[in-house]
């Protein structure tokens, strides 16, 4: 899950950090408000979850409140990587000497929570790590002694030649770690890591990734969730626990298991067509589920046909051929559907589906062809 | 034979008397499974099904029972502890079936369970069935058959579809290890690829990979430099959009994006069967196996 750069400075802030000021605004009015308050410059910045905020032009400078207020106006209800921004945060300019980049990620290869850090920061990092790799220096730490303060001052002194900067660094980089770890984030990330012209060291921008695993245990992290700044189709596919992500084509696929989920539009691929989505309803067999995952694919115009492929293990295929019954007799499908199931309670799924006037094939080949053929205006074979 | 898993398993049930749990324990057991205790606590010194005997903790029933086994069904929030009490009680296998372990305890159960010896498989897998023999996990049986093929996957399904597909062409196999899709896991591709070469019973591998990550590029290697079995693989997300389902960050520390064709280059250059759809496996594998 991720959380706004406000909700994560605020986090920082808690635990030390010295991050500058700031409020947050959902109006130009209110934009301007604060803007008079702190005085001076001050940036105005989108809060969305999606990267290249400022290529974007959601993050620009007001020397005045009423260059605030007009700033605001424009990157409140614009559209970010089809995202609305629906707040700005309004924080006081700070003078820059130096941009740097600390961050906190799970690394898979190491199997442990790593550092990165770089002098070259305000940037972004896949850049860096692209064209001047030398430039990043990785710690992995071991989590049955968190990170050591001579380790926070090694990666201190890459990133500064000043002895008080690296101290300063190796502080914020001690306290990015508690926060990392108290938040169950699978990222933590301060880019731009500054250094001001009196010296200071101070944490221009925040990010962090929830690991959606942690919010069971974490309400007052899971309280964060901003459902106005997730895509629609995504938030429903999240109430209704299915894993959901929109994609451009139009064969709407409803599969059980993210691995098999990936073949089937792979297959659809292969056979000539363009997968609608990314759903996999999951292991447990719940009709209800299965209604809802119906609801999500209908509701995208681009959906020309539907294929359900379901692999019955836990999941019971007759479960699923139930609510596709429910579903498209509460709401009649407009466009065709080739349903695929084989495995636990097949020939009881079979009897659902024919009783009720719809035909399942027992081959997954069979049914993408059929589905990709449906979707271009043909005929199944 | 088999790798990791036969008639000599002697499996303890994390969570015996949970839904998932006394459903899959039923399950195994009709299997063939010698599931020799449960634990449940609290529920120490009741039977599951009148006849396995469950314990407080996994120490009192690995004393009471020699279980060398133990799968685990236990909810997220007590599964990395439970993977740390098997270990400590000296399992020499530990299967987790667990879905959503947070990572950050599986940075702390990876190593621990390192220390003390023993293998983990998962979390958030299917587990692992060497057919005719032994089940541990949640594969269905009867889309099994034995055989000649190693199968080892990241997925779930998936798996099934393979096998499914390879034992109705008449190809059986020596196990079907699920390795699960978490970022930490207990076993990986290469400790797979490396006890099916040592397994006498396998003749060759199929191996289902997934983007993201570095694991199969790494597996590819191992083939190339130490195997001598024929190995077919595929790789699920060749049409998946880029950037959704991993960090950045991750991608960058890895070294490498993780795509699918990157992964296919790297089974190609190892000398390895590229599987384009899932049926492809049969043809591949066949032509492959010894006559």
């Amino acid at each position: 899950m991720n959380i706004h750069e406000y909700q994560a400075k605020e986090i920082f802030r808690r635990h030390g950090i010295p991050v500058p000021p700031g409020e947050t605004a959902t109006t130009p009015a209110g934009a301007e408000a604060i803007a008079k308050k702190f005085g001076g410059t001050v940036v105005v910045k989108a809060q969305v979850h999606a990267g290249g905020r400022g290529k974007a032009g959601g993050v620009k400078l007001a020397k005045t409140p009423a260059e605030a207020k007009e700033l605001a106006s424009k990157i409140l209800g614009m559209q970010i990587k089809g995202l609305t921004v629906h707040t700005v945060l309004v924080t006081p300019a700070a003078d820059i000497a130096t941009e740097a980049y600390a961050g906190i990620i799970v690394d898979r290869a190491s199997k442990r929570a790593v550092f990165m850090v770089s002098p070259a920061g305000g940037i972004d990092i896949e850049e860096v790590a692209a064209k001047t790799p030398e430039k990043i220096r990785r710690l992995p730490v071991d989590p049955r002694y968190g990170l050591q303060p001579f380790e926070a001052m090694q990666l201190g002194f890459f990133l500064y030649k000043d002895v008080k900067q690296a101290r300063a660094a190796a502080k914020i980089l001690t306290q990015l770690w508690a926060a990392f770890n108290a938040s169950g984030a699978s990222l933590a990330e301060i880019n731009p890591l500054v250094t001001t012209p009196a010296g200071d060291v101070l944490a221009l921008d925040a990010k962090l990734s929830v690991d959606d695993n942690e919010l069971d245990r974490r309400p007052d992290m899971a309280a964060l969730r901003d459902e106005t700044a997730e895509a629609p189709s995504e938030v429903a596919a999240r109430k209704a626990n299915l894993t959901f992500i929109k994609l451009d084509g139009n064969v709407g696929c409803v599969v059980n298991g993210a691995g098999l989920a990936m073949a089937t539009m792979d297959l659809v691929k292969y056979y000539g067509g363009e997968p609608a989505n990314f759903l996999d309803i999951g292991g447990s067999s719940n009709p209800e589920k299965v209604v809802n995952a119906l609801r999500i694919i209908t509701a995208d115009p681009n959906v020309k046909a539907i294929l359900f492929n379901i692999f019955g293990g836990i999941t019971r295929t007759d479960d699923v051929a139930n609510g596709i019954v429910t579903a498209t007799k509460a709401n009649p499908l407009k466009v065709p559907i080739v349903i695929r199931l084989t495995g636990t309670n097949e020939e009881i799924a079979v009897k659902i589906l024919t009783a009720n006037g719809f035909s399942a094939v027992t081959d997954m080949d069979e049914a993408v062809q059929k589905a990709v053929a449906l979707a271009k205006g043909g005929k199944a074979a | 034979m088999s790798i990791f898993i036969d008639k000599n398993t002697r499996l303890l049930v994390q969570g015996i008397t949970g839904r998932d749990g006394s459903f899959h324990t039923k399950q195994m057991r009709e299997y063939g499974t010698k599931v020799v205790a449960g634990v449940t606590p609290g529920k120490g010194g009741q039977k599951f099904e009148d006849t396995v005997p469950i314990f407080d903790t996994v120490a009192d029933a690995v004393a009471a029972t020699g279980a060398n086994t133990s799968v685990i069904y236990v909810p997220p929030p007590f599964a990395a502890d439970a993977m740390m009490e098997a270990a400590e009680a000296g399992v020499a296998l530990i299967v987790c079936i667990t879905e959503g372990v947070p990572v950050l305890d599986m940075t702390r159960v990876y190593p621990f369970v390192k220390e003390k010896g023993a293998r983990l498989i998962g979390p958030n897998c299917p587990g692992l069935i060497s057919p005719g023999a032994a089940k541990v996990g949640i594969i269905p049986g009867r889309i099994c058959a034995p055989g000649p093929v190693g199968v080892v996957s990241r997925s779930g399904t998936l798996t099934y579809e393979v096998v499914y597909q390879l034992t109705r062409a008449g190809i059986g196999q020596t196990t079907c290890v699920g390795i699960g899709g978490d970022p930490i896991n207990g076993t990986n591709f290469i400790d797979c690829l490396e006890a099916f070469e040592k397994d006498p019973a396998t003749k060759a591998v199929a191996m289902m990979g997934e983007i993201g990550g570095t694991d199969e590029q790494e597996a590819a290697r191992f083939v190339k430099e130490k195997m001598t079995k024929p190995v077919v693989g595929f790789i699920a997300g060749q049409t998946a959009p880029p950037g959704r389902r991993m960090g950045h960050a991750g991608a960058i520390i890895s070294g490498s994006a993780g795509t699918a064709a990157e992964k296919l280059e790297a089974f190609r250059a190892a000398g390895m069967g590229v599987a384009q759809r899932p049926i492809d496996f049969v043809q591949l594998i066949r032509e492959r196996l010894p006559r």
